[in-house]
């Protein structure tokens, strides 16, 4: 997918002018993190599991090659095959040629996010063959040519009415003539267009939640049964996962599924939870005739050993976006890439380059509700902080920044100095605030005023001077 | 934590103030507020003169060799304190919470840092936790909301021990908010870096206070208060904005943040 988070400034105004926008984030804001809190209190041992669903992860990371060979063998050993990706380029090319050995002319995908940030529906189109998203969501924004906003609701920013709009404007020579305003006939009609895209289709793409490094499986979960369709019906299944995504057991994976639907719905378990292992064998009635598995790296190795380790952690669940007032405020597009969010803070900078995404890390007030509801704590302002670290040592921060720090460092470094400085900015805001008790504008500080009032002190001096006379 | 042989009353101890750099210049009775609560609470209150900030201007930037510098200087000034109590959580974390990691290659600093770490408190926190304070003397007339500001809240748990202070003061009852716990898009430098989604954030908290019914707002940190503040205050809203300890501490007649005196 190309990269807007360059623009992010640029992408923000957009955002908040944006009405619909608006009006979907404020929906949003309440609904996902209040059945997120629903759910962690009617499960006690919500707390522990989330250590627990931390120190799988942690595990699976610092024996990450053991577990992706021994994925490999398992996969090979049930008759499908895997093949090793370590750039986004060789994931398209891989999958390119899987779908023209299979003689392809449409691909049933379900929602992957590891799709988007190889651009695959882009490479797929230029090959003639044509991807058909059959998430609901997903399947909205390909209509409209837009990409996800959220990693789990990728037409999050969308109202009803938008999607009604391009419903008929789309289904309309399908012969669905009626504009619809009822959200169950909005998906019952996607259901009829779909489903006959299903059994056209010739391959199926799927991502994957996790990969079982003990039985060769892939394991995703939806809760519109999409992906059991793509995985079923066409002769090859493709299988595109990114290298964190591999975990040692199906034990492990229990655990993780019971912090991962919590997190992101609020649900128990997503409605559909789908283990695939290897192609159809002797007697199976149905399943796909190839199977294969196609696996990513995209930098991520490259991560390993490094103080941004534990955001492989993260197994998509979107709780992060969902709590940060951030993304509440500007929605996904903004961020530019992939991944929005606090997550997309931490792991575009990492995959798309902090040249590029550098707002990204800076564009948080540091809240911590993100990391509060990992649920795999991951210390997301923490991580941030880092990127932060890096473009002011690469002197990629900009210079008002640098050189406004540098001045306020040179006085705080010398206690005496910043006294006498702060008194006498403490009365000449006092002096001239006293009427108002506050400014409507400031020199200098136009970037606090254009929205609010700043406070005057009030006559009497700063604390400090105001302390000593009262000691003396 | 030191007490007496009864159990429950604290001895005087040597508390030093972290005024806080926001507090010296813009708000000076939020720290007299604090000296006179932990007074009343029984300890002796001393203000080091050589504190200046905390260093989280240049920690949050990125510039990891200031804050360490700035980190040291505090680490210096506030040696010897039986505990370092300040009238915020964004300061209190970041001497309770930070300082040891900027020091992970310097064994000795790190030392130092932990030390310090150990001892600092944020007021609340403080007053509450540590020296069991119940109750204070107090009268405050009107319904005030409470906001919790994100470091004490998430890094220091303070949630509860503002709210249980001011249930003991006469004519003071609590409206909370819908969502007390967002964010209200200060941040720090944030809010001059990212005005606009700064301002997007403060205009649905400002909304959230009025929809409270609540006359009063407070909160345990100045830079959150003067954020929302100037907010409420540019929109014409009539809420008037104070720091919790100055309510506590029974210096509720003062002209509310903005208001001329």
């Amino acid at each position: 997918m190309e990269s807007t988070a360059r623009d992010f400034n640029d992408n923000v105004d957009h955002a908040l002018a944006d009405p619909n926008l608006q009006d979907s984030l404020s929906k949003l804001k309440v609904g996902f993190s209040e059945r997120r809190r629903q759910a962690a209190e009617r499960l006690p041992e919500f707390e522990a599991l989330r250590d627990r669903a931390r120190d799988i992860k942690n595990h699976a990371l610092a024996n990450l090659d053991f577990y992706l060979e021994e994925f490999e063998r398992k996969v090979l050993a049930l008759g499908g095959h895997v093949h090793w990706a370590p750039t986004a380029a060789d994931a398209r090319r891989i999958i390119g040629e899987l779908c023209q050995s299979a003689g392809a002319r449409t691909v049933a995908k379900s929602k992957s996010m590891v799709a988007e940030e190889i651009a695959l529906n882009e490479h797929l189109e230029a090959l003639g063959i044509a991807p058909i998203e059959t998430d609901l969501g997903e399947y909205i924004i390909q209509l409209r040519h837009e990409p996800p906003s959220h990693i789990i609701a990728p037409a999050v920013h969308l109202t009803k009415d938008q999607v009604a709009d391009t419903f008929l404007e789309h289904h309309a020579r399908l012969g669905f003539t009626r504009r619809l305003t009822e959200r169950n006939d909005l998906v019952a009609e996607a259901r009829q267009v779909l489903r006959q895209k299903f059994l056209d289709a010739d391959v199926g793409l799927t991502g994957a939640n996790f990969l079982v490094a003990e039985t060769g499986s892939s394991m995703l979960v939806t809760n519109e049964g999409n992906a059991d369709l793509s995985n079923t019906l066409p002769r090859m299944h493709i299988v595109l996962a990114s290298i964190e995504k591999v975990i040692p057991t199906l034990e492990d994976a229990a655990v993780l599924l019971r912090v991962l639907a919590r997190s992101a719905t609020g649900q128990e378990s997503s409605a559909y939870t789908t283990l695939n292992t290897g192609p159809k064998r002797e007697g199976d009635l149905d399943g796909p005739e190839h199977y294969h598995v196609v696996i990513l790296d995209n930098g991520r190795s490259a991560v390993l050993g490094t103080e941004m380790q534990e955001i492989l952690r993260c197994i998509r669940c979107g709780a992060c976006m969902n709590h940060c007032p951030v993304y509440g405020a500007i929605g996904g597009h903004a961020y530019g890439w992939v991944y929005p969010g606090p997550l997309g803070a931490v792991l575009t900078p990492q995959l798309i380059g902090v040249e590029e995404a550098g707002n990204l890390p800076n564009a948080s007030t540091f809240c911590g509700r993100c990391e509060s509801v990992c649920p795999v704590r991951i210390p997301l302002p923490k991580l941030m902080r880092h990127w932060r670290e890096r473009e002011f040592e690469r002197h990629l921060t900009p210079t008002a920044v640098r050189q406004g720090l540098a001045l306020w460092s040179f006085v705080a470094r010398r206690p005496r100095l910043y006294r006498r400085l702060t008194s006498l900015a403490n009365r000449v805001l006092a002096l001239f605030g006293r009427a108002e008790g506050r400014y409507r504008a400031l020199p200098l500080a136009s970037g606090w005023t254009r929205f609010r009032d700043l406070p005057a002190p009030p006559a009497g001096g700063t604390f400090h001077t105001q302390w000593k006379k009262r000691r003396t | 934590m030191s007490k007496s042989p009864s159990g429950s009353i604290p001895r005087p101890r040597r508390v030093a103030l972290f005024v806080t750099c926001l507090v010296d210049l813009f708000r000076p009775s939020v720290g007299f507020a604090a000296v006179k609560l932990l007074e009343e609470a029984g300890c002796t209150v001393e203000v080091p003169p050589l504190q200046v900030c905390c260093g989280q201007p240049a920690y949050n930037s990125g510039d990891r060799a200031t804050t360490r510098a700035i980190a040291a200087q505090v680490i210096e000034a506030f040696e010897g304190y039986e505990a370092v109590v300040a009238p915020s959580g964004s300061c209190g974390g970041m001497l309770s919470h930070h300082y040891p990691s900027l020091f992970d290659d310097d064994p000795a600093m790190k030392t130092r840092a932990e030390n310090l770490a150990g001892r600092s408190y944020e007021l609340m926190a403080f007053l509450v936790d540590v020296l069991g304070v119940k109750k204070v003397a107090a009268r405050y007339d009107g319904t005030v909301t409470y906001h919790d500001s994100c470091s004490g809240l998430r890094e220091l748990g303070v949630k509860a021990q503002p709210r249980r202070l001011l249930a003991t003061v006469e004519g003071l009852s609590v409206s909370e908010m819908k969502t007390p716990e967002v964010c209200c898009g200060f941040g720090g430098t944030f809010c001059v870096k990212y005005p606009e989604i700064s301002n997007a954030m403060v205009g649905e908290k400002s909304a959230d206070i009025s929809a409270s019914g609540a006359g009063t707002l407070l909160a345990g940190d100045l830079g959150c208060l003067m954020n929302m503040a100037g907010k409420l205050q540019r929109e014409g809203s009539a809420v008037r904005v104070r720091h919790v300890a100055e309510v506590l501490a029974g210096m509720g007649d003062l002209p509310p943040i903005g208001e001329p005196g």
